[in-house]
């Protein structure tokens, strides 16, 4: 068969925009002429036990235990959790609170390994026919591969890959947009790995039962869409659609995307599930891919490290809890100018307090920042109400309006205008002539939001606890008085036998059947009556001993 | 001028039956304002605003026998709600804002004489008579009850521990410039 028509009719595909935007800087070569490299294999490893969103995973190994490279460490608890494992081959040396790449900077539950170097893999099951296994099956060992999503925000993937009964999946999206300046980890897989990223897409497709695929990327990546073209050749895929969309951020949001593709919206404060969606990126897919046909849980990722705060920015392979010290030293350290180590893109990253933290799942970029390099920069001045930040917001909100009432605390007007719509892709802080930090009065609102409703959950347990509480204090007191009230009231119709009175009249009764019975008998007899000879003769010895020594004692007085 | 008066009067008498009749036809009954302000207090049940928990609290709130402001647990935000609720003015907190702290037994020392378990107001501590005791962490609400009436002094209030997962940004600390007075 020639080429697919996919590709050829992709030019003439008719592609929809979202509102807002911005064209940045996008800073890409810097890291994405360089081939993938892998990260040099690290002495300690630190894995936080909650890389993901959900609930953190539950440790099966002891301190001191031997691991092999791909072990399960960690199992999921709950559903709502992706289970952890080994990236390399060593020993358990600790498990406990250590510092973990948040905005908090806050300590966390981690596994901690030292690797013994030779990277010895644990025996692997691969599935080469997975065409055979059910959606049920595939998602499955998707979750104990601890796939989560790649993109950023960490989702268990085999979630999102079960559509549930009742809907029925007509677009599986694979995102490969990339929209955020200086990120290219997807760029290089893509290049690299287009065959993974295909082979992943179908075992996606075929989890989800979709009806097609789009795969969604950004026309600044020309070698990359290559790649992908020609991958799909190789497999003769005409149901994948490969779409090139403007270059224009933030495309690779989910729901920004899925306009650019499909014209359609999700629902406000919804999932892309509710019109029939499900999108994942496409370093995700790459993981299934590696999950189910080579049977290798999630253990490594491509991290772009870049900036102008590093010698050499470069795409390199990592292993899960690798420190981000090992990566900027193996891309040639850092320079002098550093004046800021991001995690994550320029726009959406957190500041990382230093280079000691460890990579995880969603750890996508190592942003070394020089000054002045990036974004607006100077004094923080009043609000100007030019309205630019609501031209920008691509989720249609009134960044300006958030912006006064969480900076009054208005939670309940914030909502109003719909923060949680908004995500964080700092548009509007971009543009903002006052420099206004307005992501941060955003993720504040959000949290203090959250922290309250916690706080309202509480109380209302506590509430009700107290109900209960009193309640059966209550009626324990009525049982009470009701027993009480039901003894009083059996003591007035008869005495019991364990009342005063009742004591008394029967020692009473005791007494005179005593008394008669003696009567009965007639006059006792005395003890010295009806005496044996033997024991009269003893009295009588006993009587005149008595008798002579009152005799001597007498005696004895006179003298 | 006798018509007048006479008019006026019998006006005025005319309103006044309407209005009584009003009244009592379309009574309006009192505001269920106890539940809201229960709603709003933190359901702590510890009595350091002088009550004997939340309900009565927020009952002598309703009938203005009690200030807004006893309430440390509630902190700011509390005395916010409920002047914003009831159109009273806010001020700062009766005896200060304490951080959220959680009831915490020692284990080696308890002799689980089951004096704390009366105390706790939100059936908070699991244990029996000559059975050592444990805090429900969950269910503990801070407020304290349990440390007095323990006769071996084995109960600590131990600070609620910030996670990643209930952690929350800080306010931004910018400070914009005061605008220039035109």
């Amino acid at each position: 068969m020639t080429k697919p028509t996919s590709t050829t009719t992709a030019a003439a595909r008719k592609l929809w925009q979202f509102h807002g935007g911005l064209h940045l800087p996008d800073h890409k070569s810097l890291s994405c002429e360089q081939p993938i490299q892998p990260a040099v294999l690290p002495k300690r490893l630190v894995l936080p036990l909650q890389q993901h969103i959900g609930a953190p995973a539950k440790p099966i190994v002891e301190v001191g235990e031997r691991v092999r490279k791909g072990q399960t460490i960690a199992q999921p608890d709950g559903f709502v959790s992706a289970a952890l494992h080994a990236p390399t081959s060593g020993t358990v040396v600790a498990i406990e609170e250590r510092a973990v790449p948040h905005p908090s900077g806050l300590t966390a539950p981690c596994i901690v390994l030292e690797s013994d170097g030779e990277d010895r893999w644990v025996e692997l099951q691969p599935h080469g026919n997975w065409t055979t296994l059910d959606a049920s099956e595939l998602r499955n060992l998707i979750r104990e591969a601890g796939i989560v999503g790649l993109g950023g925000a960490g989702f268990p993937s085999f979630i999102k890959l079960n559509p549930g009964a009742r809907t029925e999946i007509d677009t599986l999206i694979l995102n490969a947009a990339e929209c955020e300046p200086y990120i290219t980890c997807d760029d290089r897989l893509m290049r690299e790995r287009a065959d993974e990223v295909i082979a992943g897409a179908r075992i996606m497709r075929h989890a989800l039962h979709a009806r097609r695929v789009v795969i969604g990327i950004e026309d600044n990546k020309p070698e990359a869409h290559a790649a992908l073209r020609d991958a799909l050749a190789r497999v003769d895929r005409s149901d994948i659609e490969l779409v090139q969309v403007p270059t224009r951020y933030p495309t690779g949001g989910e729901k920004q995307l899925i306009k650019v593709l499909t014209g359609k919206e999700v629902p406000s404060q919804g999932l892309p599930i509710d019109i029939n969606i499900v999108c994942h990126n496409v370093a995700t897919a790459a993981a299934v891919h590696r999950a189910v046909e080579h049977g290798e849980p999630l253990i490594s990722r491509i991290v772009t490290v870049t900036g102008r705060g590093v010698a050499t920015p470069r795409n390199l392979e990592v292993l899960i809890g690798t420190p981000v010290d090992d990566l900027l030293r193996q891309c040639g350290g850092t320079t002098p100018t550093l004046s800021r180590l991001v995690l994550g893109g320029p726009l959406m990253g957190i500041t990382l307090p230093h280079s000691g933290l460890p990579i995880t799942k969603t750890g996508n970029c190592i942003l070394a920042l020089a000054p002045g390099e990036f974004g607006q920069h100077g004094p923080v001045r009043n609000c100007i109400r030019c309205g630019e930040c609501a031209r920008a917001c691509p989720a249609n909100l009134l960044p300006q309006q958030l912006y006064w009432h969480a900076r009054a605390k208005d939670f309940d007007k914030v909502q109003d205008y719909n923060l949680f719509d908004c995500i964080e892709c700092g548009c509007c802080a971009y543009v903002c002539p006052a420099n206004l930090p307005l992501v941060q009065y955003y993720r504040y609102a959000k949290t203090a939001i959250w922290a309250q409703a916690r706080d309202k959950k509480k109380a209302e347990l506590a509430r009700e606890r107290h109900d209960f509480r009193t309640e059966r204090q209550e009626r324990e007191k009525a049982e009470r008085a009701a027993k009480l009230a039901k003894k009083k009231a059996a003591l007035e119709e008869s005495p019991a036998a364990d009342s005063e009175e009742a004591k008394k009249a029967a020692i009473k009764a005791a007494m005179e059947r005593a008394k008669a019975k003696r009567e009965a008998a007639g006059v006792e007899p005395k003890n010295t009556d009806n005496l044996t000879a033997d024991q009269q003769r003893q009295i009588d010895e006993a009587e005149a001993r008595r008798a002579t020594e009152k005799k001597n004692e007498s005696a004895n007085e006179r003298e | 001028m006798f018509t007048a008066i006479l008019a006026l009067a019998l006006l005025a008498l005319a309103f006044g039956l309407l209005l009584g009749y009003a009244a009592v036809r379309f009574k309006v009954d009192s505001d269920p304002i106890v539940d809201k302000i229960d709603a709003i207090l933190p359901q702590t049940q510890c009595g350091q605003c002088g009550f004997a928990g939340c309900h009565p609290y927020a009952e002598a709130i309703a009938k203005g026998e009690a200030d807004i402001n006893m309430c440390p647990p509630g902190g700011e935000t509390v005395v916010m709600a409920l002047a914003d609720l009831l159109g009273r003015d806010a001020k700062p907190v009766e005896g200060g804002v304490k951080e959220k702290m959680v009831a915490f037994i020692d284990e080696q020392t308890c002799i689980g004489c089951t004096l704390c378990l009366q105390a706790c107001p939100v059936d908070a501590i699991l244990g029996a008579a000559k059975q050592m005791h444990t805090i429900i962490e969950g269910e503990c609400t801070g407020c304290e009850l349990c440390v007095e009436p323990c006769p071996v002094d084995c109960i600590s209030m131990i600070p609620i521990k910030v996670a990643p997962a209930t952690w929350t940004w800080p306010y931004p600390a910018t400070s914009t410039k005061p605008e220039q007075a035109s």
